[in-house]
């Protein structure tokens, strides 16, 4: 218990770290854009199929159930509404723990193992500064667009297993895909993305950081960066859910 | 120029210990400014610990480290990130970043640490590749070089910011004795030519005994001999003229 509060503490302390170095001079604008390139675009090609996949399968199990029903006209709202809200964040946000957080957990156990770091150091360059701040940022920054992608192409996935099935034209799935979907179902999830980026970019950063156990460490921190973002994004996600519930009552279906 | 007329480097009762490892008791030295000091020692003896501490990587849990007439124990990150542009660090394996072209790596402080234009920092650059023979590789990876090259790349990065001390851990480990000994040339020309202060870690005796003006000897983290190589032969402590001997396997 107590190494688990000490692990909550080191990793917090590096989070407020992570926000310190990330507002002080001098911004690492160009270390960040090409981290958002790494962790936002590179991560477009597992997202997109991921997201059309998902939306695909979903119509095929739930349109049965709706149309047993007589709500088949509810399908792309089911659909729209299921992605939006939750389908899309928290997917998007375990598959860039998985792609990006084992990758960041990887690459700076690499460079703590190889004394990069160190060599970072002895330039007079905040090592801290010039590899943790910009993987985080670009983790906040690229987590919400990857769910908009993840999100769409849901919608879209679920649009053609529905036109395999009834052969509905596009505008009509799409009115009422969102029609009864509010600003808040979509800005409120979205947003909440900035927070599984943070996590994911912070938890994955400490682990490759701090690792001080050889070439096993490497491997370690890069499971350890997938395993523990992935479980705290899962329990963020609850957090955050009964928050927007508080902020938006109307949210809560 | 820095104003500072003593020692360049000064190790004063260092003590350093990690958990109940011991590495480095009650340390002292001190390398005039202008000089070589090679660090003779068995492996785990607290060498490249020694060069860690007076680079600020690591922290000494006693004692204190003068670098240029400042005690790099006592300074703020600022002050630290002062002192480290004085000095210049081969580290072992070099620790390029992979990532990175070789023109790449050395222009990297240049960018970050001076108020060069992008025409000057080519020229340094360029400059610093053409002294260490690697003025045709600058847009090779590191992981396309070997061995010998990696470490002439390692030493034109710490010589890019032109430090006043040059630290090089175990310089001349891994490569044949041919490359070891003209990177030990470069070594040499560091100090003869542009007055750098040179601390070389390293288990070869015959390089440090061509580079070195003075030897320190550390034995379990214990510095049993300081001094020049023949002070140190008549020193009579057998261990320090076993390991400085020329006869002792690198």
């Amino acid at each position: 218990m107590s190494n688990l509060i000490e692990f909550v503490g080191r990793v917090s302390s590096f989070g407020f770290r992570v926000i310190g170095d990330g507002v002080r001079m001098p911004f690492e604008g160009a270390q960040i854009l090409n981290h958002i390139i790494e962790a936002g675009y590179k991560s477009l090609p597992l997202v997109v199929p991921a997201g059309f996949a998902l939306g695909t399968v979903m119509t095929l199990h739930t349109r049965n159930t709706l149309m047993t029903f007589g709500a088949g006209a509810m399908i792309p709202t089911v659909q729209a509404l299921a992605f939006f809200v939750e389908i899309g964040p928290l997917v998007a946000g375990l598959l860039l723990a998985g792609r990006v957080g084992s990758g960041i957990g990887a690459v700076l156990a690499n460079m703590r193992v190889t004394e990069q770091i160190d060599a970072i150091e002895s330039l007079s360059i905040d090592s801290f500064k010039f590899l943790v701040v910009p993987r985080v940022l670009a983790c906040v920054v690229a987590l919400p667009l990857l769910t908009l992608f993840m999100d769409f192409a849901g919608l879209l996935g679920g649009y053609l297993a529905e036109y395999s099935s009834s052969g509905a034209s596009f505008s009509l799935y799409i009115r009422r895909a969102f029609a009864d979907l509010q600003w808040a179902n979509f800005v409120a999830p979205t947003l909440k993305t900035t927070v599984f980026g943070f996590i994911i970019g912070t938890v994955s950063s400490y682990f490759g950081f701090t690792t001080n156990m050889g070439a096993a460490g490497v491997g370690r921190a890069a499971t350890n960066s997938v395993v523990v973002s992935s479980l705290l994004v899962i329990l963020a996600d609850v957090i955050l859910v009964k928050c927007i519930f508080f902020a938006f009552p109307e949210n809560a279906l | 120029m820095s104003g500072h007329t003593g020692p360049a480097v000064v190790f004063d009762q260092v003590f350093k210990a990690f958990g109940p490892n011991h590495v480095l008791r009650n340390v002292s030295f001190s390398v005039p400014a202008g000089e070589a000091l090679c660090i003779l020692g068995r492996s785990g003896t607290g060498k490249s610990v020694t060069l860690k501490l007076l680079m600020a990587l690591i922290k000494p849990d006693q004692g204190s480290i003068w670098v240029d007439g400042d005690d790099i124990t006592r300074l703020k990150p600022a002050g630290v990130s002062k002192a480290r542009r004085k000095m210049g660090f081969l580290f072992q394996d070099a620790a390029l970043f992979d990532s990175l072209t070789l023109y790449e790596n050395l222009a990297l402080p240049l960018r970050r640490l001076t108020q060069k234009t992008t025409a000057e920092i080519d020229f340094a650059v360029d400059d610093v590749l053409r002294h260490v023979g690697l003025a045709g590789d600058k847009d090779k990876f590191p992981s396309s070089l070997s061995g010998g090259m990696r470490k002439r790349a390692g030493l034109a990065r710490a010589l890019v910011l032109e430090p006043r001390v040059l630290l090089a851990d175990e310089p001349s480990s891994g490569l044949d004795r041919i490359t070891a000994s003209e990177i030990d040339e470069l070594l040499l020309r560091q100090k003869h030519d542009k007055g750098m202060t040179v601390l070389v870690v390293t288990h070869d005796v015959h390089g440090a005994r061509r580079v070195g003006d003075q030897f320190a000897v550390l034995h379990k983290g214990n510095l049993i001999a300081h001094g020049t190589a023949s002070e140190i032969e008549s020193s009579g402590d057998e261990t320090a003229q076993k390991l400085i001997s020329e006869d002792y396997p690198a």
